[in-house]
């Protein structure tokens, strides 16, 4: 499997990333770099294996189905870089 | 005062109990040595005010008679722990002015239990490195450096806590470790950083990287004072559901120096091809040092070890990049604009992140992507069962591992910038007890050709960080390590 420039800028877009478009190139060779290292792990017979998905054997815990927290509007909105009436602010979305 | 900055945590807790001196005057030492330290860059945010006010507290309390187990003790918090009110950075230009209005669960237990904090210490860019080369605000130096004084990295990702641990900038540091950010840091900088369990420390209000394998945990002058701190670090949180609720033992008890008959692990496969002979050599010689102290040694396999970093750099950036979803010039941080929505989380995003974060967004976006989710992510996961399968059926035979912590000492500045899998290959013994939970800790026990620390690498069972620390503590005392940087660093101030 190898990586091409437009796989590049379909996968950064994905990743809401702008990328300049001289940086595609360099970008898919690196990606492709470690994509042929990890190809690797194809040599391990991993059938009836299954996935690892917590290292924490363990139930998840649950809790009252209760609010537990609160009113924090000012809090919530203190960092943000534009906040308006009481809202985020981003740019128009809707003609 | 300045010897009061030679004093370890249980040194400094002797002295304040006995009245000597006071946290005020611990911590002005510090903050006094903290400006000193400048050349090294390892804060990104100086709080002096803060560890005074925190100080003075410490000290009322302590006249009160309520002594916290780190009552009055001044320590650099790495600068990925949520601290309310004070500037949080994770070393990326993405979070620009972002001051937290909470609190992290490991930060709170420790100002619970009297400590004090000096500042908030850099760290590779969202913890992505093993250098602190990736910060946006500049690299960390390493404190030592070789003998014929070329400057060394410090490590990473928890570069900045090892800096001003090992520099005396703070008693000790906090830090967290993905696939081995507390224990290569440790051992570049000679000191002793244990990664706990995953589950023991809460991850609530540490800023994610990758979920399933980032913990807690500290950075010491000693194996003594990483048992205390890691008592207050650690405990039961349900702010955080992977958080696990056992009780956490006074970690200090286990420390008797009695290993007779405890079985010590040693995997054929971390002898690898190409590792330099002091790293080798210094393994043989724990290895007699658990002989002669009454240990048990047994050969033992862990067949996937060389499965594992591949594995790891699947995982870890498919988490992250789901992880960094989050950082879009919304709610916190950077913004830069755009004509629309989309471009402004573009440009955001595009300007906010640092070279390395964006390729590992990258490649955690691609093998999470429709059709190569089976061959890539699924895949990795299914190898990370059979190497969590290697350690749990090694410590049916044995009772904790050793090897190296890292395959060399510190290397130059920019000496794997250009290659990022060189850079990853650094983290080659510490990335399988990663993957598989387990706690492992880096205790510095010796001094390569180069004249720079090299670390020992204890690896234990599941919640078992008592034994990975008696057994810690046991190669520190024969390694009797005590050697310190030369002091370059105030000249250069």
């Amino acid at each position: 499997m190898s990586v091409d420039t437009k796989t590049v800028a379909r996968i950064a877009h994905l990743a809401r990333l702008k990328v300049p478009e001289d940086r595609l190139e360099p970008l898919a060779g690196e990606l492709n770099q470690l994509l042929a290292w990890v190809e690797q792990l194809s040599e391990v017979n991993t059938d009836n294996v299954p996935p690892l998905t917590s290292v924490v054997h363990a139930r998840l815990p649950r809790r009252d189905d209760v609010v537990t927290d609160g009113d924090r509007q000012a809090d919530v909105l203190a960092n943000a870089p534009d906040a308006q009436n009481g809202f985020f602010a981003v740019p128009k979305v809707i003609e | 005062m300045s010897e009061l900055t030679d004093l370890t945590i249980a040194g400094a807790l002797s002295g304040l109990d006995k009245g000597e001196f006071t946290s005020r005057e611990l911590t002005q030492a510090y903050i006094a040595e903290v400006e000193n330290g400048r050349a090294l860059n390892a804060f990104t945010t100086e709080t002096p005010d803060k560890a005074l006010e925190m100080a003075d507290a410490a000290d009322a309390a302590r006249r009160s008679g309520d002594v916290g187990p780190l009552n009055g003790i001044p320590l650099a918090i790495k600068d990925l722990f949520c601290t309310k009110g004070v500037l949080t950075t994770a070393s990326s230009h993405i979070l620009h002015g972002f001051k937290p209005p909470y609190e992290s669960s490991v930060t709170s237990n420790l100002w619970r239990d009297g400590a004090v904090m000096l500042g908030k210490v850099s760290l590779d860019e969202f913890a992505m490195g093993s250098s602190n080369e990736t910060s946006f605000y500049g690299p960390v130096q390493n404190p030592w450096r070789t003998t014929d004084g070329k400057a060394r990295v410090p490590g990473g990702s928890s570069g900045g806590s090892a800096a001003a641990v090992a520099a005396h900038l703070a008693a000790a540091a906090t830090g967290t470790d993905t696939g081995g950010s507390i224990r290569q840091p440790a051992s570049f900088c000679g000191l002793a950083g244990i990664k706990p369990t995953y589950g023991r420390c809460s991850r609530w209000g540490i800023i994610a990287f990758a979920s399933s394998l980032d913990q807690a945990g500290p950075i010491t002058r000693n194996v003594e004072d990483a048992a205390i701190m890691l008592r207050s670090m650690a405990g039961y949180d349900p702010k955080d559901s992977t958080s696990i609720n056992t009780p956490v033992p006074d970690y200090r008890k286990a420390l008797t120096g009695d290993i007779r008959g405890l079985k010590i692990g040693i995997p054929q496969e971390y002898r690898m091809e190409g590792t330099p002979p002091d790293v080798l050599a210094l393994w043989d010689r724990g290895i007699q040092w658990m002989k002669d102290a009454g240990a048990q040694i047994v050969d033992i396999s862990l067949p996937h070890t060389k499965y594992a970093l591949a594995t790891y750099y699947i995982v870890a950036p498919a988490e992250a990049s789901s992880n960094l979803a989050r950082y879009d010039g919304v709610r916190y941080g950077l913004r830069e604009q755009g004509g629309n929505l989309i471009e402004m989380y573009e440009n955001t995003r595009g300007a906010g992140f640092g070279e390395e974060v964006q390729r590992r967004i990258l490649i955690g976006t691609y093998v999470l992507s429709a059709g190569y989710y089976d061959a890539y992510y699924l895949k990795a996961q299914k190898v990370r069962t059979l190497i969590a399968q290697d350690f749990e059926q090694a410590f049916g035979r044995v009772d904790a591992i050793l090897t190296p912590t890292a395959p060399c000492s510190a290397f130059s500045p920019g000496e794997k910038s250009d290659d990022p899998i060189s850079m990853y290959l650094n983290d080659v013994f510490t990335v399988p007890a990663s993957l598989a939970g387990i706690p492992g800790m880096s205790v510095p026990a010796g001094i390569c050709s180069a004249g720079l620390p090299l670390g020992l690498q204890i690896l234990g069972r599941p919640f078992e960080e008592e034994t990975v620390l008696k057994v810690g503590h046991v190669i520190e005392q024969a390694a009797a390590f005590g050697a310190r940087p030369r002091i370059w660093w105030k000249e250069a101030a």
